[in-house]
């Protein structure tokens, strides 16, 4: 069945067919006619954002927090370009999302029109693929591919680029089907490697799972087929950034968060293994710390939808490409046929010597004196948030370190982070995004002031949707994490890391009409958190830290796994000069 | 490792590749992509070598099958073992990339490039040029009293030694269209 309809239209059409609620946009004079027919229509709720990459960020958040692709529609030039941070950020962390732009018309395009940017050429390297549509009769066939490329094998952004006379000029509509499209991600991984992996699991004595953002965006069945494996073979688990709730951090077999702001017990783990699973994770530079003496004595196998991944950074010895979900199923299946065997006393052994390095604790802190440690106002953050259905979004920096070290996710999805882009101003938009998708549940954006400012602008979005998104800001009045790496690496000097000239929070949250807490005492964090929780609507809450606490464990840069930095000891010589280079 | 099969132009077998990947030797490859023949795929392709910054030694494009819409791009390139299978998994996850080939390890290959010479000069310069230009088979497609152009084809080594003869002859200018590349057998 076809109809004959206008570019326009065909876009609603196509997206509500795809089983669109929810779009993020901002509108221009090359969208003007998609904005007129969402405007004639009830099926799809448009969020007009306060600038495009705000909208961009939010689809993410609905994506990640959903599982289901994110839609963002902004015009052309400026608003395209606008687009480009959260296209980037989408593309490092595999999130699927639709950005719609609007172009000129197609007569006028390569004449410098007013509006005009070559959003395909720019937007290239930015995303999975992307499609400048000339023609009507194209069109929704394009938008239905679109979804189909965004949302399976390795997930991303994809960009379709609309001009205004195929907006206005109408073709025949091609509903949505089954794609016919060449790209066929290889889902099942190949079963010789599969035993192959069976076999080292039942032989290892030492070994570890390290899992990423592949279980999650594998789906929940991904993190319960992993929950499962973790549970049989009794083995330990750590996790990037990307992955934190596919294991349940209050499970027993939990090791926490890995990396350069990772645990003791994690890194230890992955530096004295001799089986390393690598789940849906990718070698990733804050993960491996130096490459040459990453893991040394390891056997190492690595599960991925994308072939690229494997081998890009470290080499492997059991490659097995395919989607997590999938390839843990059969993997459980052949352990379980083959009788469930694992080395039980070297296990046992192994777990002696991770109990210790855990003793270590390594995330302690002590809450002394009138000024408020980040660590604490997290903690109790925790402690008081975790029995609601919650969400948390971050910005990028030391509250980000701080939040994944000192909150639990129980749950795959509930944890949206922008972690291979490191985007400041990703977290306010991001918590807009998870509040649409899940209106009853409480959303929390742990942020820092430098961090949340990129992005203040949502304000506006979140009174005018009535989102009652929680933006706890811990406000140290400094670029944490750069003012930590120059107090590291370069002399003390604090070149631009000092957020002066803030504003009152307070005021600036009643500007807006939302509410404002300030909290600079310990003794009222708890108090005051409350509040936030309790208030039915935005909240910014201005938590004043301790200004120079630095975020550790650390593994400097250059050094490996076992030569991490635990606290507040003398951090002078622990970067030698190849370390400084890197970031 | 298991005994992987590495299909014979399977875009997706780097990871299986067998062969120890640590040296740091760079070797000379020629890949073979079938792409969609769709605006901007070149750039795709080039942009990726241009953005994770791999070589190009030498790159053609042409439509090879109309009806199919495919286009075939040649591209001779130079890394680690590492980094080839990166390049050829990084080609691969382009989506309007059918196939990836990589000629130099599936098996015997043809390359042959085609160039033209401008050569100028008179008396016995101009002599040995053209009896030089016989020796390579080369043809004559224009000339002057003063000047030839001559065209050859040939693997591009044989290209590269014509070019280095005609030197001191009075090569005036050098255009090559890169190499094409095919497997042999069936």
């Amino acid at each position: 069945m076809t109809r004959q309809m206008t570019g326009a239209k065909m876009i609603v059409q196509a997206l509500i067919d795809q089983g669109v609620d929810t779009v993020f946009g901002y509108p221009g004079g090359a969208v003007l006619p998609i904005y007129d027919e969402i405007f004639q229509q009830n099926s799809i709720k448009h969020v007009l954002v306060r600038h495009e990459q705000g909208a961009v960020h939010a689809a993410e958040g609905y994506a990640r927090s959903t599982g289901k692709p994110g839609v963002a529609l902004v015009t052309s030039g400026p608003g395209a370009t606008n687009a480009v941070t959260g296209l980037t950020d989408a593309l490092m962390d595999s999130i699927p999302i639709i950005v719609l732009t609007g172009q000129v018309p197609t007569f006028m395009i390569g004449s410098d029109a007013f509006q005009e940017a070559d959003t395909v050429g720019i937007t290239r390297p930015c995303t999975k693929h992307n499609w400048l549509v000339k023609e009507t009769d194209k069109l929704s066939g394009v938008i239905h591919e679109a979804f189909h490329i965004a949302t399976s094998g390795r997930p991303g952004p994809v960009l379709v680029d609309i001009p205004k006379d195929v907006q206005f000029a109408k073709g025949e509509y091609t509903p949505k089907a089954p794609s016919k499209s060449h790209y066929k991600p290889q889902l099942k991984g190949d079963m010789d490697a599969i035993v192959e992996l069976v076999e080292a699991i039942e032989k290892a004595k030492r070994p570890v799972f390290y899992t990423g953002g592949g279980v999650i965006n594998s789906g929940p069945a991904a993190s319960q087929l992993l929950r499962e494996l973790v549970g049989a073979t009794g083995f330990p688990i750590t996790s990037t950034l990307m992955g934190l709730g596919c294991y349940p951090a209050s499970g027993d077999k939990w090791l926490g968060m890995l990396g350069m702001h990772g645990t003791y017990e994690a890194n230890m783990a992955m530096h004295g293994c001799d089986l390393m699973i690598n789940i849906g994770a990718r070698f990733d530079d804050r993960i491996t710390g130096v490459v040459d003496k990453f893991s040394p004595n390891s056997k190492k196998a690595h599960i991925d939808i994308d072939p690229s991944s494997i081998n890009k950074v470290i080499r492997v010895d059991i490659p097995i490409m395919g989607d997590v979900g999938h390839v843990l199923e059969d993997l459980l299946k052949v352990w379980k046929s083959r009788g469930r065997k694992t080395n039980t006393a070297s296990v046992a052994k192994w777990w002696k010597q991770l109990e210790e390095w855990r003793a270590v604790n390594c995330l302690k802190f002590e809450q002394k004196g009138k000024v408020i440690k980040p660590q604490y106002a997290l903690t109790r953050l925790e402690e008081l948030t975790k029995k609601y259905d919650r969400y948390i979004t971050t910005e990028v920096g030391q509250h980000q370190m701080w939040a994944a070290q000192y909150l639990g996710f129980e749950d795959p999805n509930r944890w949206m982070t922008s972690g291979g882009l490191g985007t400041m101003g990703y977290g306010f938009p991001a918590s807009i995004g998870v509040q649409m998708a899940h209106p009853d549940a409480l959303v929390i954006n742990v942020a820092g002031e430098a961090s949340w400012l990129m992005n203040m602008q949502e304000l506006g979005t979140a009174m005018q949707y009535k989102l009652p998104v929680k933006q706890f800001i811990l406000n140290n009045e400094r670029l944490g994490m750069v003012r930590q790496w120059q107090e590291l690496l370069h002399g003390e000097r604090y070149s631009s890391s000092w957020s002066e000239s803030l504003p009152d929070f307070v005021k600036l949250a009643e500007a807006f009409g939302a509410k404002g807490i300030l909290c600079s005492d310990p003794d009222d964090l708890d108090d005051a958190i409350m509040e936030m929780i309790t208030y039915d609507g935005p909240v910014l809450f201005d938590c004043l830290v301790e200004k120079h606490e630095n975020c550790f464990p650390m593994i400097p840069s250059g050094k490996a796994h076992n030569e991490m930095i635990m606290g507040e000891v003398d951090t002078s010589t622990a970067i030698d000069a190849a370390g400084k280079l890197l970031v | 490792m298991s005994p992987l099969k590495i299909k014979k132009g399977a875009n997706s077998h780097s990871a299986y590749n067998l062969r120890p990947n640590f040296s740091d030797v760079e070797e000379r490859h020629t890949l073979a992509l079938l792409v969609e023949n769709e605006p901007g795929v070149l750039a795709r392709v080039i942009g990726l070598f241009a953005g994770r910054g791999y070589n190009i030694d030498s790159l053609t494009v042409a439509e090879v099958d109309h009806i199919g819409h495919l286009s075939r791009i040649t591209i001779v390139t130079r890394g680690t073992p590492q980094v080839i299978e990166q390049i050829k998994a990084q080609v691969g996850r382009i989506i309007s990339v059918r196939d990836v080939h990589d000629l130099t390890v599936e098996g015997a290959s043809v390359e042959r490039e085609l160039a033209m010479f401008k050569v100028t000069g008179t008396g016995d310069k101009r002599v040995e040029a053209l009896r030089l230009a016989d020796i390579f088979r080369a043809n004559v497609v224009d000339s002057t009293l003063s000047s030839f152009v001559f065209e050859i084809t040939g693997a591009p080594e044989k290209i590269d030694a014509f070019a280095e003869l005609m030197r001191p002859l009075g090569l005036a200018d050098v255009a090559r269209t890169g190499v094409a590349a095919l497997s042999r057998g069936e």
